[in-house]
């Protein structure tokens, strides 16, 4: 019947599980020590310090300040995270707590949509609505001359782009908090509302936490969407309105064509290992603070 | 004997199915009435209807009348909330709020309007020694009530359920997950506190029944099937069901 016998199809099947265990394990290892190998060139010639914190930005003569490009993530994720997550959280509480089931039936396949538009379609989105509006709008309303491509732009693009996200756990947190705990804290005598703030949102808490981390590390790398509206302006921007450029998008934008200059390419993998390194930042601080609130 | 509660013709459906059928029943004040019954039977959609716990479920239609103090509390403009502070609530597993063992019980007294932390403090630490908890906890007041064990998370809660300074105590099998020395405590202190409390149990326990009900409503598929004084229920069974119940013919 069988090629091997059973004793042996066990040893088969299980080396074939620890492979793909190990491929998976060591992908982060490998990622991270050929992005550190092949920016080593650059690495050598410079020092840590003035890679991060130099303005200037010259490859031909071979100035690789990183500093405008990694504000200009900074200041797009961080704009994105605050502008989608209070309307994440209050979402989810309303759907999971307040509106009728039906209502979460209609939300769900909706969200789905939302996550599965490609990031080149908000991008076109933000050029078509957003950047006008900043440049019609939003601009002239604070009395600020702006082209419309601008930090606030990409920010806007990508609370968009991330809210399904953040919104899909924040909706399973909410409903996995068991309904004896809200039977519990009704039956003290609280309103709904007392329930929700006092009770809820702290059970929650590990979990919102958890979402707005995912949400952040998504932000962050996201290229295509950012890249279309945020303005790629090489230069630190000095309010939301400035354009400004991403580390993503500058290794989207340069790489291929930049072969010429050995430090150049060596400077966009810099780049990458810098996403990777803040990625893997703002993981272990999500870890952190989950490990913090989660004791109740 | 004075009716604490008075159920009159209560029906309560899910969808199409009918949970409770046309349910008639009075609870007497400062007794301890057990609400007896093999699983599923509606005893505990019963004991959410008298707090409007299922107000929660938007699936179930209630229908008829719950009085207490001469009050309708499916009225339109009812208190909901004065309305369940009036009942202490055990279910059947603890589910202790997400904070510390303190607060726990402060987060009642809160509800119930007391402020000040000398007041407060100083009530907390009395329901704790009414439920038997504070000797165990004392060093640990402002760690979170989730690291106590089972039994000690229930009592928290019984602690916790007297802090809102109910008339009425509704428990929902409070002992089934418990270890037999919390269960024996949990049955006692209702024994102890009879005098100034309604309590309404449920169980599917015979033995637990028994020991400790003083009035007795057995239900059955949904229908009250008998109720009556403990004495003449578990002696001279006046149904059919009921007589085989308590052989154990079905659980």
């Amino acid at each position: 019947m069988y090629l091997l016998n059973r004793q042996q199809r066990h040893v088969v099947n299980y080396s074939w599980m620890l492979f793909s265990l190990l491929i998976i394990a060591f992908l982060p290892f490998m990622l991270f020590g050929g992005l550190y190998f092949k920016s080593f060139l650059l690495l050598k010639s410079y020092t840590l310090k003035d890679l991060i914190f130099s303005h200037s930005w010259h490859p031909s003569r071979g100035e690789f300040g990183f500093y405008p490009f990694i504000v200009g993530s900074v200041w797009v994720t961080l704009l994105a995270i605050i502008i989608s997550t209070p309307i994440c959280l209050l979402t989810a509480i309303n759907v999971t707590q307040y509106a009728k089931k039906r209502f979460l039936r209609i939300m769900h396949p909706v969200i789905d949509i939302l996550a599965g538009i490609p990031s080149v379609v908000y991008g076109v989105w933000g050029i078509l609505v957003i950047v006008p509006f900043i440049s019609h709008y939003l601009g002239p309303w604070f009395g600020i001359q702006t082209m419309g491509y601008s930090i606030l732009a990409g920010a806007l693009v990508l609370s968009v782009m991330i809210i399904p996200f953040i919104l899909n756990i924040m909706i399973e947190i909410f409903r996995t908090i068991p309904t004896e705990l809200k039977e519990a804290t009704l039956s003290l005598g609280a309103t709904k509302w007392q329930m929700v703030k006092h009770v809820l949102l702290r059970k929650a808490l590990p979990g919102i936490i958890a979402s707005v981390g995912f949400g952040l590390a998504r932000a962050f790398g996201e290229t295509m969407a950012v890249l279309m509206v945020v303005g790629n302006v090489i230069k630190v921007p000095h309010s939301v309105f400035d354009p400004g450029y991403t580390l993503p998008a500058l290794i989207a934008n340069n790489y291929g064509e930049v072969l010429s200059i050995p430090q150049y390419d060596s400077a966009l993998m810099f780049a990458a290992l810098l996403l990777l390194v803040v990625s893997l930042f703002f993981n272990l601080l999500m870890h952190f603070f989950i490990a913090r609130y989660n004791k109740y | 004997m004075e009716t604490a509660i008075k159920i009159k013709n209560l029906n309560v459906f899910a969808g199409k199915t009918q949970i409770l059928h046309d349910i008639n029943v009075e609870i007497p004040k400062n007794k301890i009435t057990v609400i007896l019954g093999p699983s599923g039977c509606g005893k505990t959609t019963l004991l959410k209807c008298m707090n409007r716990l299922t107000d929660l479920y938007p699936e179930l239609k209630v229908s008829g009348e719950i009085l207490i103090n001469e009050k309708n509390i499916f009225e339109p403009g009812a208190d909901i909330s004065k309305l369940r502070q009036s009942m202490g609530l055990l279910s059947q597993r603890p589910y202790p709020l997400p904070m510390t063992i303190y607060n726990n019980i402060a987060y009642a007294l809160k509800l119930r309007g007391i402020r000040g932390r000398r007041k407060q403090s100083i009530l907390v630490m009395d329901y704790l020694r009414q439920a038997n908890l504070y000797e165990e906890v004392r060093k640990r007041l402002r760690e979170p009530a989730s690291r106590l064990s089972i039994g000690q998370q229930q009592r928290l809660c019984l602690a916790r359920g007297l802090a809102v300074n109910p008339d009425i105590i509704l428990a929902d099998e409070p002992t089934s997950a418990l270890d037999p020395i919390s269960s024996r405590f949990i049955d006692e202190k209702f024994q102890e506190i009879k005098p100034h409390f309604t309590i309404v149990v449920v169980t599917h326990v015979l033995r637990q029944a028994r020991r400790i009900a003083d009035n007795v409503i057995f239900m059955y598929m949904g229908e009250v099937v008998e109720q009556g004084p403990a004495k003449d229920f578990f002696e001279n069974p006046q149904e059919e069901k009921t007589k085989s119940y308590l052989e154990g013919m079905f659980n």
